[in-house]
């Protein structure tokens, strides 16, 4: 084990340079609603597609259930292995290798993917408000990912500086719109009760409602990656639990707010098919403010999602070649900026190829598939955690009620998950499964010989039971 | 336990393996976007008889329809454009076979390795 010395707020490992310890809880929260935010803006939608408007709405709040337990689990085993990676030192502590492996790949196709989507929504916003003939979205989308990897290459702290001022302009957007149109009121700008009919509410009844899980995991998708900063907070134990858990409650009343609003402003149909539903609900009211507003909105919260993707993703790929999982090339820092600069760059390109290859939904569901697994994993993970390190027998920064119950339930909404994707991505889900199987055993049988198996395991714990 | 030494890898090998991981990657995600595999099953339910009413849209709902540029005629395929789920048993138990077999074959896998790390490291002290 490398051996970890705090020189202000440079961490170097023995001669290597190291990333810096410079977030605080605020950074936490704007790393994990900055990604998820979009999720109101565009995608959450598509379960109304599925299942009608009640389904999004019972979704919201089952999902929002899932990704609460997601939140705890998680908070418990980061603020006890505060590394780079999250998910992924987790897996590599608790689990093993080939698992941690996996786990990345999982981040980083989650992380990719959602960036994608991220700009293609950027980009057809931007095509949709110009109205211009011929104009595609193809060359806002290059410049979109092109200057969030700038961003990102430059320099940790002033990317999610940068995310939490327009994560913070987005969400307060939501809350302008919330509060403009008498929410306390129907009939005068809102009109419920004449859109969502008992006739129209579950057009497909309760399958619908469980197809509608799929693009309901929108609604939250990617707090998990508050985790990844785990190497550069100053305080993990106490800026990862508050960051995060603070930064669900926020998406919970931000997605409550939003599918009121959405829900009562235009017909189900149209909610389920629309890219851009809180931008229309601005159009729909009338406002001219409202509907820049959200349209501004719209654009910084896809600019924000991207950027904490490209931040994540690149963190998870970097793991992979510290340990040697993947050649060790990615595990360069950059002498000057200090940050993953080579996996960055690597990203880049793939993301960009996928931007112009896949639609919208499609790069969503890719993204979703991939956060479903790992949340399988996650279930799976503080069972083990606990059976292998009992309470008391070392030191968590946060300790998670009601174990094993949000294990639990994270393990069957995950099955439901996946039942839901299988309804309408089915080839798909068997297609990214066989792909991970395979190179599983890539792994397993032929890369894990490069890997140093003592210095996997880095924290200071004892032996675990069992072994 | 004696400590394992990996082999250093050479450049080559990086190369290789880099080209290998990027390879999977776009045959897993790219291929069944050109196969035409992803997407749900949607289709029109064709009505003759164009009007709100029979869309099934009230006052409200037209009304909305309209605000956003949709007449009857234009709406009529975003309407009936619809699900229809049917469950396909032979591809789901495909699916949960593979989903299962998967997650076996990694928990195993991975604990034989974590013996391996765990070993060495407590063997050292």
């Amino acid at each position: 084990m490398t051996a970890a010395v705090e020189t202000g707020q440079t961490v170097i490992h023995g001669d290597r340079v190291s990333l810096l310890r410079v977030l605080g809880p605020a950074h936490v929260w704007a790393l994990g609603v900055g990604i998820v935010l979009v999720g109101e803006f565009t995608g959450w939608n598509f379960s109304a597609d599925k299942g009608g408007a009640l389904a999004a709405l019972i979704v919201c709040w089952i999902v929002g259930l899932l990704y609460t337990s997601v939140a705890m689990i998680d908070s418990e085993v980061t603020s006890t292995v505060a590394a780079a990676g999250g998910q992924y030192a987790q897996a590599k502590h608790i689990v093993g290798p080939l698992m941690a492996f996996n786990v990345a790949l999982f981040l980083v196709f989650a992380y990719t993917m959602l960036e994608v989507s991220d700009a293609i929504l950027l980009g057809d916003t931007i095509v949709a408000k110009a109205g211009v003939e011929g104009l595609t979205h193809n060359s806002f989308i290059a410049a979109t990912i092109v200057v969030l990897a700038w961003l990102n290459y430059r320099g940790v702290l002033m990317t999610l500086n940068v995310n939490f001022v327009i994560t913070a302009i987005a969400y307060v957007s939501i809350v302008i719109l919330f509060f403009s149109v008498s929410p306390w009121t129907q009939g005068a700008v809102l009109k419920l009760n004449e859109l969502v009919t008992p006739g129209n509410a579950l057009p497909y009844g309760w399958i619908g409602v469980i197809a509608a899980f799929q693009f309901g995991i929108w609604y939250y998708l990617g707090i998990e990656g508050t985790t990844q900063a785990a190497e550069e907070v100053r305080s993990p134990a106490r800026s990862l639990p508050y960051g995060t858990m603070a930064g669900m409650i926020t998406l919970l009343i931000a997605a409550a707010m939003t599918w009121y609003v959405c829900a009562s402003l235009m017909p189900w149909e149209y909610l389920g098919i629309t890219y851009y539903p809180l931008w229309d609900a601005g159009k729909l009211t009338g406002s001219p403010l409202l509907e820049n507003l959200l349209f501004i909105a719209t654009l910084l919260a896809a600019l924000a999602s991207a950027n904490g993707c490209i931040n994540d993703a690149a963190r998870a790929w970097f793991s992979l070649g510290r340990d040697r999982y993947l050649p060790s090339w990615f595990s360069a820092v950059h002498p000057k900026y200090r940050t993953p600069y080579r996996s960055i760059l690597f990203l880049l390109p793939i993301a960009l190829a996928f931007a112009f290859i896949a639609d919208l939904n499609q790069a969503i569901t890719f993204s979703i598939l991939s956060g479903v697994l790992q949340y399988t994993f996650m279930s799976i993970n503080i069972m083990m955690f606990r059976r292998k390190w009992p309470l008391g027998t070392i030191r968590r920064g946060y300790t998670h009620p009601f174990h094993p119950l949000p294990a639990i339930v994270l393990f069957c909404l995950c099955m439901v998950t996946f039942f839901a994707i299988f309804l309408g991505f089915g080839s798909q889900l068997i297609a990214m499964t066989v792909f991970y199987f395979l190179i599983s055993l890539w792994f397993h049988f032929y890369r894990y010989k490069f890997v140093r198996r003592g210095d996997q395991f880095s924290m200071p714990w004892p032996k675990p039971q069992g072994y | 336990m004696a400590r394992y030494i990996p082999p250093e890898q050479n450049k080559a090998g990086q190369i290789l393996d880099i080209a290998v991981v990027v390879v999977a990657i776009f045959v897993a995600l790219w291929l069944p976007l050109k196969l035409g595999l992803a997407g749900a099953a949607k289709s029109i339910d064709p009505l003759d008889a164009k009007t709100w009413d029979a869309l099934g849209q009230n006052a409200t709902m037209a009304s909305i329809w309209e605000k956003l540029g949709y007449t009857p005629e234009t709406a009529h395929d975003i309407i009936q454009n619809r699900f229809h789920y049917i469950i396909d048993w032979p591809t789901l138990i495909i699916m949960a076979i593979v989903l299962i077999a998967y997650f076996v074959f990694l928990f195993r896998a991975s604990d034989k390795e974590y013996r391996e790390v765990i070993n060495e490291k407590f063997d050292d002290k």
